[in-house]
Protein backbone atom coordinates (compact mmCIF):
# COMPACT_ATOMS: atom_id res chain seq x y z
CA UNK A 1 0.00 0.00 0.00
CA UNK A 2 1.14 3.58 -1.21
CA UNK A 3 0.75 6.90 0.74
CA UNK A 4 0.23 9.44 -1.79
CA UNK A 5 -1.38 12.67 -1.49
CA UNK A 6 -3.81 13.21 -4.52
CA UNK A 7 -7.09 15.00 -5.06
CA UNK A 8 -10.36 13.46 -5.10
CA UNK A 9 -10.05 13.78 -8.96
CA UNK A 10 -6.92 12.09 -8.43
CA UNK A 11 -7.64 9.18 -5.66
CA UNK A 12 -10.98 8.34 -7.52
CA UNK A 13 -8.62 7.46 -10.78
CA UNK A 14 -6.23 5.95 -8.99
CA UNK A 15 -9.30 3.49 -7.92
CA UNK A 16 -10.17 3.24 -11.21
CA UNK A 17 -6.97 2.02 -12.28
CA UNK A 18 -7.11 -1.07 -10.08
CA UNK A 19 -10.41 -1.85 -11.32
CA UNK A 20 -9.10 -2.36 -14.04
CA UNK A 21 -11.87 -0.81 -16.32
CA UNK A 22 -11.70 -2.35 -20.68
CA UNK A 23 -12.90 0.74 -21.81
CA UNK A 24 -13.21 4.07 -20.51
CA UNK A 25 -15.50 7.00 -22.64
CA UNK A 26 -14.68 10.51 -21.95
CA UNK A 27 -15.67 14.07 -22.43
CA UNK A 28 -13.98 16.93 -20.13
CA UNK A 29 -16.38 18.56 -17.82
CA UNK A 30 -15.01 21.24 -14.69
CA UNK A 31 -14.60 19.67 -12.22
CA UNK A 32 -14.53 16.63 -13.56
CA UNK A 33 -11.84 16.73 -15.67
CA UNK A 34 -8.69 15.80 -13.81
CA UNK A 35 -10.63 12.10 -13.06
CA UNK A 36 -10.24 11.04 -17.12
CA UNK A 37 -6.95 12.88 -17.59
CA UNK A 38 -5.48 11.29 -15.05
CA UNK A 39 -6.74 8.25 -16.17
CA UNK A 40 -5.79 9.04 -20.29
CA UNK A 41 -2.00 9.52 -18.58
CA UNK A 42 -2.33 6.14 -17.47
CA UNK A 43 -3.39 4.31 -20.37
CA UNK A 44 -0.61 6.47 -22.48
CA UNK A 45 2.45 5.30 -19.92
CA UNK A 46 0.95 1.87 -19.92
CA UNK A 47 0.17 1.39 -16.24
CA UNK A 48 -3.67 0.91 -17.51
CA UNK A 49 -4.50 -1.26 -20.70
CA UNK A 50 -7.83 0.10 -21.27
CA UNK A 51 -9.03 1.35 -24.51
CA UNK A 52 -9.49 5.44 -23.98
CA UNK A 53 -11.72 6.69 -26.08
CA UNK A 54 -12.14 10.84 -25.92
CA UNK A 55 -15.95 10.71 -27.56
CA UNK A 56 -18.13 13.92 -28.79
CA UNK A 57 -20.27 14.75 -26.17
CA UNK A 58 -21.72 13.41 -22.73
CA UNK A 59 -24.76 11.57 -24.51
CA UNK A 60 -21.49 9.95 -26.45
CA UNK A 61 -19.74 9.25 -23.56
CA UNK A 62 -22.74 7.18 -22.12
CA UNK A 63 -23.59 5.21 -24.97
CA UNK A 64 -19.96 4.17 -25.60
CA UNK A 65 -19.89 3.20 -22.20
CA UNK A 66 -23.12 0.70 -22.93
CA UNK A 67 -21.92 0.19 -25.80
CA UNK A 68 -18.55 -2.05 -24.19
CA UNK A 69 -20.75 -2.98 -21.25
CA UNK A 70 -23.05 -4.85 -23.78
CA UNK A 71 -19.73 -6.77 -25.66
CA UNK A 72 -19.01 -7.77 -21.72
CA UNK A 73 -16.10 -5.37 -21.17
CA UNK A 74 -16.05 -3.51 -18.17
CA UNK A 75 -16.86 0.18 -18.94
CA UNK A 76 -16.35 3.64 -16.66
CA UNK A 77 -16.95 6.99 -17.44
CA UNK A 78 -17.23 10.10 -15.62
CA UNK A 79 -19.20 13.79 -16.13
CA UNK A 80 -20.23 16.67 -14.05
CA UNK A 81 -23.45 19.21 -13.81
CA UNK A 82 -24.77 20.18 -17.22
CA UNK A 83 -23.11 16.63 -19.01
CA UNK A 84 -25.12 14.48 -16.44
CA UNK A 85 -28.03 16.10 -17.62
CA UNK A 86 -27.37 15.96 -21.20
CA UNK A 87 -26.71 12.58 -20.74
CA UNK A 88 -29.88 11.46 -18.97
CA UNK A 89 -31.51 9.85 -21.91
CA UNK A 90 -28.87 7.48 -21.81
CA UNK A 91 -29.00 6.85 -18.24
CA UNK A 92 -32.14 5.25 -18.34
CA UNK A 93 -31.30 3.62 -21.13
CA UNK A 94 -27.89 1.44 -18.91
CA UNK A 95 -30.14 1.27 -16.35
CA UNK A 96 -33.38 -0.07 -17.95
CA UNK A 97 -30.50 -2.32 -20.28
CA UNK A 98 -29.22 -3.68 -16.65
CA UNK A 99 -25.17 -2.72 -17.76
CA UNK A 100 -23.14 -2.25 -14.74
CA UNK A 101 -21.06 0.81 -15.77
CA UNK A 102 -19.59 2.93 -13.05
CA UNK A 103 -19.87 6.77 -13.52
CA UNK A 104 -18.22 9.26 -11.48
CA UNK A 105 -19.82 12.52 -11.41
CA UNK A 106 -18.28 15.53 -10.29
CA UNK A 107 -21.49 17.38 -7.97
CA UNK A 108 -21.65 20.82 -9.87
CA UNK A 109 -24.66 23.44 -9.58
CA UNK A 110 -27.01 23.56 -12.99
CA UNK A 111 -27.80 26.44 -14.79
CA UNK A 112 -29.04 29.30 -15.05
CA UNK A 113 -27.29 31.18 -13.56
CA UNK A 114 -24.60 29.45 -15.20
CA UNK A 115 -22.08 28.05 -11.94
CA UNK A 116 -19.09 26.07 -11.90
CA UNK A 117 -19.23 25.25 -8.25
CA UNK A 118 -20.65 22.65 -6.55
CA UNK A 119 -23.89 21.39 -5.48
CA UNK A 120 -26.00 18.50 -5.43
CA UNK A 121 -28.82 19.33 -7.61
CA UNK A 122 -27.64 17.75 -10.71
CA UNK A 123 -27.10 13.95 -9.70
CA UNK A 124 -30.47 14.35 -7.31
CA UNK A 125 -32.20 15.47 -10.32
CA UNK A 126 -31.59 12.25 -11.51
CA UNK A 127 -32.19 9.90 -8.11
CA UNK A 128 -34.87 8.35 -10.30
CA UNK A 129 -33.12 7.06 -13.18
CA UNK A 130 -32.74 3.78 -11.55
CA UNK A 131 -28.84 4.20 -11.27
CA UNK A 132 -26.99 3.05 -7.37
CA UNK A 133 -26.29 6.84 -6.32
CA UNK A 134 -22.96 6.97 -3.59
CA UNK A 135 -21.79 9.95 -2.01
CA UNK A 136 -18.00 10.26 -1.16
CA UNK A 137 -16.85 12.48 1.82
CA UNK A 138 -12.88 12.22 1.17
CA UNK A 139 -10.49 11.13 -1.18
CA UNK A 140 -9.83 7.70 0.71
CA UNK A 141 -13.08 6.78 0.48
CA UNK A 142 -13.90 8.45 -3.29
CA UNK A 143 -10.76 5.77 -4.27
CA UNK A 144 -12.00 2.80 -2.12
CA UNK A 145 -15.74 3.64 -3.89
CA UNK A 146 -14.55 3.23 -7.31
CA UNK A 147 -12.67 -0.10 -6.39
CA UNK A 148 -16.08 -1.43 -4.52
CA UNK A 149 -18.22 0.13 -7.06
CA UNK A 150 -17.44 -2.73 -9.64
CA UNK A 151 -18.20 -5.22 -7.00
CA UNK A 152 -21.81 -3.89 -6.58
CA UNK A 153 -23.04 -3.11 -9.90
CA UNK A 154 -21.18 -6.21 -11.17
CA UNK A 155 -23.59 -8.35 -9.12
CA UNK A 156 -25.69 -10.88 -11.02
CA UNK A 157 -28.34 -10.19 -8.62
CA UNK A 158 -27.85 -6.65 -8.92
CA UNK A 159 -26.47 -5.63 -12.53
CA UNK A 160 -27.49 -1.90 -11.92
CA UNK A 161 -24.93 1.21 -13.16
CA UNK A 162 -23.23 2.83 -10.54
CA UNK A 163 -22.63 6.63 -9.86
CA UNK A 164 -19.95 7.67 -7.36
CA UNK A 165 -20.86 11.20 -6.36
CA UNK A 166 -17.62 13.63 -5.57
CA UNK A 167 -18.92 17.30 -4.20
CA UNK A 168 -16.64 19.08 -7.04
CA UNK A 169 -13.95 21.30 -6.17
CA UNK A 170 -14.22 20.56 -2.07
CA UNK A 171 -13.62 17.23 -2.79
CA UNK A 172 -12.46 17.30 -6.69
CA UNK A 173 -9.80 19.58 -6.46
CA UNK A 174 -8.61 19.12 -2.52
CA UNK A 175 -5.43 17.29 -1.43
CA UNK A 176 -4.83 14.75 1.41
CA UNK A 177 -3.27 11.70 2.22
CA UNK A 178 -4.21 8.60 0.91
CA UNK A 179 -3.39 5.10 0.69
CA UNK A 180 -3.07 3.55 -2.60
CA UNK A 181 -3.64 -0.25 -2.37
CA UNK A 182 -1.46 -2.92 -4.40
CA UNK A 183 -2.83 -4.29 -7.85
CA UNK A 184 -2.82 -7.88 -6.82
CA UNK A 185 -5.15 -7.02 -3.50
CA UNK A 186 -7.08 -4.87 -5.77
CA UNK A 187 -6.89 -8.21 -8.37
CA UNK A 188 -7.90 -10.35 -4.53
CA UNK A 189 -10.99 -8.14 -4.24
CA UNK A 190 -12.15 -7.68 -7.51
CA UNK A 191 -12.78 -10.17 -10.30
CA UNK A 192 -12.70 -9.91 -13.44
CA UNK A 193 -15.87 -8.81 -15.18
CA UNK A 194 -18.13 -11.66 -16.10
CA UNK A 195 -22.06 -11.54 -17.15
CA UNK A 196 -24.57 -13.56 -19.81
CA UNK A 197 -26.10 -9.95 -20.40
CA UNK A 198 -24.08 -9.45 -23.82
CA UNK A 199 -23.34 -9.88 -27.52
CA UNK A 200 -21.99 -13.14 -28.05
CA UNK A 201 -21.98 -14.88 -31.66
CA UNK A 202 -21.49 -18.43 -29.99
CA UNK A 203 -25.07 -17.54 -27.93
CA UNK A 204 -27.17 -14.98 -29.92
CA UNK A 205 -29.77 -13.19 -28.10
CA UNK A 206 -31.83 -10.32 -28.85
CA UNK A 207 -30.64 -7.22 -26.11
CA UNK A 208 -31.87 -3.39 -25.42
CA UNK A 209 -35.11 -4.48 -27.00
CA UNK A 210 -38.75 -3.64 -27.04
CA UNK A 211 -41.29 -4.32 -24.42
CA UNK A 212 -45.01 -3.47 -24.25
CA UNK A 213 -47.96 -2.78 -21.72
CA UNK A 214 -47.86 -6.64 -22.11
CA UNK A 215 -44.15 -7.13 -20.47
CA UNK A 216 -42.80 -3.60 -19.63
CA UNK A 217 -43.80 -3.49 -16.09
CA UNK A 218 -41.92 -6.91 -15.39
CA UNK A 219 -38.61 -5.74 -16.51
CA UNK A 220 -39.10 -2.22 -14.71
CA UNK A 221 -40.23 -4.31 -11.28
CA UNK A 222 -37.24 -6.70 -11.64
CA UNK A 223 -34.92 -3.21 -12.06
CA UNK A 224 -36.58 -2.17 -8.76
CA UNK A 225 -35.27 -5.38 -7.55
CA UNK A 226 -31.91 -5.25 -8.63
CA UNK A 227 -31.60 -1.68 -6.80
CA UNK A 228 -33.04 -3.05 -3.66
CA UNK A 229 -30.91 -6.34 -3.95
CA UNK A 230 -27.89 -3.39 -3.96
CA UNK A 231 -28.02 -2.98 -0.72
CA UNK A 232 -26.76 -6.28 0.88
CA UNK A 233 -24.34 -6.70 -1.73
CA UNK A 234 -22.94 -3.08 -0.58
CA UNK A 235 -22.37 -4.57 3.04
CA UNK A 236 -20.94 -7.79 1.48
CA UNK A 237 -18.32 -5.85 -0.53
CA UNK A 238 -17.42 -3.78 2.92
CA UNK A 239 -17.09 -6.84 4.42
CA UNK A 240 -14.48 -8.49 1.74
CA UNK A 241 -12.94 -5.16 1.19
CA UNK A 242 -12.47 -4.61 5.09
CA UNK A 243 -10.40 -8.28 5.46
CA UNK A 244 -8.24 -7.07 2.31
CA UNK A 245 -7.54 -3.59 3.23
CA UNK A 246 -8.31 -3.29 6.85
CA UNK A 247 -10.74 -0.10 5.83
CA UNK A 248 -13.81 -0.48 7.22
CA UNK A 249 -17.41 1.33 5.94
CA UNK A 250 -20.57 1.64 7.75
CA UNK A 251 -22.70 0.63 4.79
CA UNK A 252 -25.56 2.34 3.13
CA UNK A 253 -25.48 5.48 6.36
CA UNK A 254 -22.72 6.82 8.66
CA UNK A 255 -23.69 7.29 12.07
CA UNK A 256 -21.81 9.63 14.34
CA UNK A 257 -22.38 10.23 17.85
CA UNK A 258 -26.13 9.13 17.70
CA UNK A 259 -26.36 6.66 20.27
CA UNK A 260 -27.76 8.61 22.50
CA UNK A 261 -28.56 11.78 20.89
CA UNK A 262 -31.11 13.98 20.88
CA UNK A 263 -30.87 15.89 18.17
CA UNK A 264 -29.64 14.74 14.62
CA UNK A 265 -28.75 16.24 11.94
CA UNK A 266 -28.90 14.11 8.50
CA UNK A 267 -26.79 15.07 5.84
CA UNK A 268 -24.47 13.58 2.65
CA UNK A 269 -21.32 14.42 1.31
CA UNK A 270 -18.09 16.21 1.82
CA UNK A 271 -20.17 18.96 4.04
CA UNK A 272 -20.20 16.07 6.55
CA UNK A 273 -16.89 17.05 7.88
CA UNK A 274 -17.21 20.16 9.02
CA UNK A 275 -20.88 18.77 10.35
CA UNK A 276 -18.20 16.30 12.55
CA UNK A 277 -16.63 19.22 13.83
CA UNK A 278 -19.34 21.09 15.01
CA UNK A 279 -20.72 18.07 16.49
CA UNK A 280 -17.56 17.13 18.61
CA UNK A 281 -17.72 21.07 19.53
CA UNK A 282 -21.62 20.92 21.13
CA UNK A 283 -21.02 17.77 22.22
CA UNK A 284 -18.46 19.25 24.61
CA UNK A 285 -20.61 21.62 25.55
CA UNK A 286 -23.35 19.22 26.63
CA UNK A 287 -25.26 18.91 24.43
CA UNK A 288 -26.89 15.64 22.84
CA UNK A 289 -26.15 15.86 19.04
CA UNK A 290 -25.43 13.33 16.13
CA UNK A 291 -24.75 13.44 12.67
CA UNK A 292 -26.17 11.01 9.69
CA UNK A 293 -24.17 10.71 6.50
CA UNK A 294 -26.12 8.94 3.82
CA UNK A 295 -23.69 7.09 1.58
CA UNK A 296 -26.26 5.70 -0.15
CA UNK A 297 -29.19 7.18 -1.83
CA UNK A 298 -29.85 4.57 -4.14
CA UNK A 299 -31.13 2.03 -2.62
CA UNK A 300 -32.42 4.18 0.31
CA UNK A 301 -31.17 3.59 3.48
CA UNK A 302 -35.58 4.09 4.83
CA UNK A 303 -34.80 1.76 7.34
CA UNK A 304 -31.14 2.29 8.70
CA UNK A 305 -32.31 6.14 9.20
CA UNK A 306 -35.77 5.45 10.95
CA UNK A 307 -34.03 3.34 13.56
CA UNK A 308 -31.42 6.12 13.86
CA UNK A 309 -33.61 8.62 14.79
CA UNK A 310 -36.64 7.00 16.38
CA UNK A 311 -35.45 7.75 20.09
CA UNK A 312 -34.48 11.34 19.07
CA UNK A 313 -36.12 14.78 19.89
CA UNK A 314 -35.74 16.26 16.70
CA UNK A 315 -33.96 15.80 13.63
CA UNK A 316 -32.83 18.10 10.48
CA UNK A 317 -31.33 17.29 7.06
CA UNK A 318 -28.59 19.70 5.22
CA UNK A 319 -28.36 19.14 1.54
CA UNK A 320 -27.73 21.47 -1.60
CA UNK A 321 -30.46 20.85 -3.32
CA UNK A 322 -33.91 21.58 -3.88
CA UNK A 323 -36.80 21.10 -5.88
CA UNK A 324 -38.63 23.49 -6.46
CA UNK A 325 -42.17 24.40 -5.55
CA UNK A 326 -41.83 21.50 -2.93
CA UNK A 327 -38.75 21.05 -0.67
CA UNK A 328 -35.21 18.97 -0.92
CA UNK A 329 -35.25 15.89 -2.25
CA UNK A 330 -33.20 14.55 0.01
CA UNK A 331 -35.70 16.05 2.62
CA UNK A 332 -38.56 14.23 1.17
CA UNK A 333 -36.67 10.75 0.99
CA UNK A 334 -36.19 11.17 4.50
CA UNK A 335 -39.52 11.83 5.86
CA UNK A 336 -40.66 8.94 3.65
CA UNK A 337 -38.37 6.80 5.43
CA UNK A 338 -40.01 8.15 9.11
CA UNK A 339 -43.41 8.06 8.21
CA UNK A 340 -42.75 3.98 7.04
CA UNK A 341 -41.67 3.55 10.18
CA UNK A 342 -43.86 5.32 12.29
CA UNK A 343 -41.45 7.59 13.97
CA UNK A 344 -43.18 11.29 14.22
CA UNK A 345 -40.57 13.62 15.32
CA UNK A 346 -39.60 17.17 13.67
CA UNK A 347 -38.08 17.00 10.98
CA UNK A 348 -36.91 20.69 9.54
CA UNK A 349 -35.19 20.99 6.03
CA UNK A 350 -32.20 23.03 5.74
CA UNK A 351 -31.13 24.01 2.05
CA UNK A 352 -27.66 25.42 1.96
CA UNK A 353 -24.34 25.38 -0.70
CA UNK A 354 -26.24 26.04 -3.37
CA UNK A 355 -24.25 26.66 -6.61
CA UNK A 356 -21.07 26.66 -3.80
CA UNK A 357 -22.61 28.82 -1.21
CA UNK A 358 -20.45 28.80 2.14
CA UNK A 359 -21.72 26.42 5.02
CA UNK A 360 -20.34 27.99 7.72
CA UNK A 361 -20.02 26.30 11.73
CA UNK A 362 -22.59 29.03 12.77
CA UNK A 363 -24.83 27.74 10.10
CA UNK A 364 -24.61 24.36 10.91
CA UNK A 365 -24.96 25.37 14.88
CA UNK A 366 -27.92 27.61 13.88
CA UNK A 367 -29.31 24.18 12.65
CA UNK A 368 -29.35 22.38 16.07
CA UNK A 369 -30.46 25.14 17.84
CA UNK A 370 -33.43 25.59 15.74
CA UNK A 371 -34.18 22.05 15.77
CA UNK A 372 -34.56 22.43 19.55
CA UNK A 373 -37.78 24.38 18.68
CA UNK A 374 -39.79 21.46 16.84
CA UNK A 375 -40.21 23.14 13.89
CA UNK A 376 -40.68 21.37 10.46
CA UNK A 377 -40.37 23.25 8.04
CA UNK A 378 -37.69 24.28 4.76
CA UNK A 379 -35.37 26.97 5.43
CA UNK A 380 -32.65 28.43 3.37
CA UNK A 381 -29.00 29.50 4.71
CA UNK A 382 -28.41 33.05 4.37
CA UNK A 383 -32.17 33.76 3.51
CA UNK A 384 -34.79 31.84 6.06
CA UNK A 385 -37.89 30.36 5.71
CA UNK A 386 -39.42 29.63 2.05
CA UNK A 387 -43.03 30.93 3.48
CA UNK A 388 -42.40 35.04 4.56
CA UNK B 1 -4.12 22.24 13.91
CA UNK B 2 -2.06 24.58 12.17
CA UNK B 3 -3.14 26.90 9.16
CA UNK B 4 -1.33 28.37 6.35
CA UNK B 5 -2.54 31.03 3.85
CA UNK B 6 -1.12 31.58 0.60
CA UNK B 7 -1.31 34.94 -1.63
CA UNK B 8 0.11 35.02 -4.95
CA UNK B 9 -1.22 35.69 -8.61
CA UNK B 10 -2.10 33.24 -11.00
CA UNK B 11 1.11 31.55 -12.13
CA UNK B 12 3.67 32.48 -9.18
CA UNK B 13 3.02 28.60 -7.87
CA UNK B 14 1.17 29.35 -4.49
CA UNK B 15 -1.32 26.28 -4.70
CA UNK B 16 2.18 24.24 -5.78
CA UNK B 17 3.65 25.22 -2.45
CA UNK B 18 0.39 24.78 -0.75
CA UNK B 19 0.13 21.92 -1.92
CA UNK B 20 3.84 20.41 -1.56
CA UNK B 21 3.96 21.82 2.15
CA UNK B 22 0.93 19.55 2.78
CA UNK B 23 2.88 16.47 1.16
CA UNK B 24 5.97 17.55 3.27
CA UNK B 25 3.77 16.74 6.38
CA UNK B 26 1.49 14.37 5.58
CA UNK B 27 3.84 12.19 3.98
CA UNK B 28 6.23 11.96 7.57
CA UNK B 29 3.85 9.20 9.35
CA UNK B 30 0.37 7.74 9.37
CA UNK B 31 -0.69 10.23 11.93
CA UNK B 32 0.08 13.45 10.09
CA UNK B 33 -2.93 14.89 8.13
CA UNK B 34 -2.90 17.74 5.61
CA UNK B 35 -5.29 19.61 3.01
CA UNK B 36 -4.10 21.59 0.71
CA UNK B 37 -6.60 23.73 -1.87
CA UNK B 38 -7.01 26.90 -3.84
CA UNK B 39 -9.14 29.05 -3.66
CA UNK B 40 -11.61 27.58 -6.24
CA UNK B 41 -12.67 28.82 -9.63
CA UNK B 42 -11.57 29.95 -13.29
CA UNK B 43 -7.76 31.31 -12.56
CA UNK B 44 -6.02 34.08 -14.64
CA UNK B 45 -2.10 34.58 -14.96
CA UNK B 46 -1.40 37.66 -13.09
CA UNK B 47 -4.87 37.66 -11.11
CA UNK B 48 -4.71 37.51 -7.14
CA UNK B 49 -5.15 33.95 -6.02
CA UNK B 50 -5.23 32.28 -2.57
CA UNK B 51 -4.26 28.82 -1.77
CA UNK B 52 -4.74 27.03 1.73
CA UNK B 53 -2.75 24.16 3.71
CA UNK B 54 -3.98 22.65 6.43
CA UNK B 55 -1.77 20.29 9.07
CA UNK B 56 -3.28 18.62 11.92
CA UNK B 57 -2.27 15.19 14.09
CA UNK B 58 -5.93 14.71 13.10
CA UNK B 59 -7.62 13.79 10.24
CA UNK B 60 -8.64 17.39 8.75
CA UNK B 61 -12.58 17.34 8.10
CA UNK B 62 -13.21 21.06 7.90
CA UNK B 63 -12.96 21.58 4.59
CA UNK B 64 -13.98 25.28 4.29
CA UNK B 65 -11.33 28.16 3.39
CA UNK B 66 -8.84 29.18 6.26
CA UNK B 67 -10.52 32.92 7.82
CA UNK B 68 -7.58 33.26 10.51
CA UNK B 69 -4.23 31.89 9.44
CA UNK B 70 -1.62 30.81 12.09
CA UNK B 71 1.04 31.63 8.65
CA UNK B 72 0.13 33.82 6.40
CA UNK B 73 2.35 33.75 3.59
CA UNK B 74 2.89 36.27 0.63
CA UNK B 75 4.43 35.05 -2.31
CA UNK B 76 4.49 39.03 -4.18
CA UNK B 77 4.81 42.38 -1.39
CA UNK B 78 1.84 43.96 -4.31
CA UNK B 79 -0.56 41.47 -2.25
CA UNK B 80 0.32 43.02 1.08
CA UNK B 81 -1.59 45.23 2.80
CA UNK B 82 -2.81 45.87 6.37
CA UNK B 83 -6.03 44.34 5.85
CA UNK B 84 -3.61 40.72 5.69
CA UNK B 85 -3.84 41.29 10.12
CA UNK B 86 -7.09 40.65 10.15
CA UNK B 87 -6.62 37.45 8.92
CA UNK B 88 -3.86 36.62 11.23
CA UNK B 89 -4.32 34.94 14.50
CA UNK B 90 -3.38 36.50 17.68
CA UNK B 91 0.03 34.76 17.39
CA UNK B 92 0.01 34.26 13.77
CA UNK B 93 3.17 35.28 11.42
CA UNK B 94 3.46 36.82 8.05
CA UNK B 95 6.11 35.89 5.75
CA UNK B 96 6.53 37.97 3.23
CA UNK B 97 8.51 38.21 -0.21
CA UNK B 98 10.30 41.83 -0.22
CA UNK B 99 13.13 43.85 -0.65
CA UNK B 100 11.69 46.27 2.03
CA UNK B 101 12.13 46.18 6.03
CA UNK B 102 8.99 45.84 8.13
CA UNK B 103 9.12 46.85 11.91
CA UNK B 104 5.99 45.26 12.80
CA UNK B 105 7.60 42.02 14.99
CA UNK B 106 4.56 39.59 13.40
CA UNK B 107 6.21 40.37 9.86
CA UNK B 108 9.00 37.73 8.40
CA UNK B 109 10.64 39.18 5.27
CA UNK B 110 12.84 37.81 2.93
CA UNK B 111 14.09 38.51 -0.46
CA UNK B 112 12.88 35.88 -2.60
CA UNK B 113 13.86 37.62 -6.00
CA UNK B 114 17.49 37.59 -4.55
CA UNK B 115 17.92 33.44 -4.31
CA UNK B 116 15.26 33.10 -7.54
CA UNK B 117 17.74 34.65 -9.61
CA UNK B 118 20.54 33.18 -8.45
CA UNK B 119 19.19 29.35 -8.91
CA UNK B 120 15.95 29.21 -10.69
CA UNK B 121 16.94 32.43 -13.46
CA UNK B 122 12.82 32.97 -13.31
CA UNK B 123 11.03 34.99 -10.68
CA UNK B 124 9.42 32.29 -8.73
CA UNK B 125 9.60 31.75 -5.28
CA UNK B 126 7.36 29.61 -3.91
CA UNK B 127 9.26 26.93 -3.16
CA UNK B 128 11.91 29.95 -1.61
CA UNK B 129 8.83 30.59 0.75
CA UNK B 130 8.56 27.02 1.85
CA UNK B 131 12.04 26.89 2.86
CA UNK B 132 11.45 30.24 4.50
CA UNK B 133 8.35 28.57 6.41
CA UNK B 134 10.75 25.51 8.32
CA UNK B 135 12.22 28.07 9.69
CA UNK B 136 9.35 29.36 11.56
CA UNK B 137 7.48 26.44 11.99
CA UNK B 138 9.07 23.18 14.06
CA UNK B 139 6.55 20.36 12.41
CA UNK B 140 8.40 20.07 9.25
CA UNK B 141 11.74 20.21 8.43
CA UNK B 142 14.07 21.13 4.74
CA UNK B 143 14.26 17.58 4.50
CA UNK B 144 10.53 16.91 4.53
CA UNK B 145 10.30 19.76 1.85
CA UNK B 146 13.04 18.09 -0.30
CA UNK B 147 11.33 14.69 0.05
CA UNK B 148 7.96 16.69 -1.23
CA UNK B 149 9.71 18.62 -3.84
CA UNK B 150 11.01 15.33 -5.49
CA UNK B 151 7.60 13.34 -5.71
CA UNK B 152 6.00 16.08 -6.42
CA UNK B 153 7.72 18.03 -9.01
CA UNK B 154 8.84 17.80 -12.83
CA UNK B 155 12.27 16.11 -12.60
CA UNK B 156 13.46 18.88 -14.95
CA UNK B 157 12.79 21.63 -12.29
CA UNK B 158 13.60 19.30 -9.00
CA UNK B 159 16.84 19.82 -8.18
CA UNK B 160 17.33 23.75 -8.64
CA UNK B 161 14.15 24.31 -6.61
CA UNK B 162 15.66 21.62 -3.67
CA UNK B 163 18.35 24.53 -3.82
CA UNK B 164 16.53 27.23 -4.06
CA UNK B 165 14.54 26.01 -0.46
CA UNK B 166 17.72 25.68 0.91
CA UNK B 167 19.23 28.92 0.21
CA UNK B 168 15.84 30.24 1.79
CA UNK B 169 17.24 29.06 5.19
CA UNK B 170 20.97 30.16 5.09
CA UNK B 171 19.79 33.46 4.13
CA UNK B 172 17.48 33.67 6.98
CA UNK B 173 19.79 32.71 9.87
CA UNK B 174 22.22 34.63 8.11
Amino acid sequence: MARKFLSGNEAFAEGIRLARPEVISAYPITPQTIVVERLSEMVEDGSLNSEFIHVESEHSALSCAMGASAVGARAFTATSSQGLLYMAECLVYASGGRFPIVMMNANRSTALPWNIYGDQRDSLALLDSGWIQAYAENAQEALDLALMSYYIAENKNVSTPFMANLDGFVLTHTYEAVDVPEQDAADKFLPPFETENKLDLSKPKNMAFSAGPASNYIFKYKEHLGLLNAAAVINEAEEKFYKIFGRKYPGLIEKYLTDDAEYILITLGSISGLVKDVTDELREKGGKVGMIRIRYMRPFPNKEIAETVKNAKAAAVLEKDISFGNEGTVFTNVNSALKKSGVNIPVSDHIGGLGGQDISRADIENIFKNMKKGLSDVNFIGIGGDRP
Amino acid sequence: MTEILWHGRGGQGAFTAARILGAAYAMKSENNFALAFPSFGPERRGAPIRAFTKLSERQVSDRSEISKADYSIFLDDTLFSENAFSELKDNGIILINSKKQFSDKRIKAIDGYKISEEFLKVPIVNTIMLGAFSVFYDGISEDDIERAISENMPEKIRQKNISAMKAAGKELFK
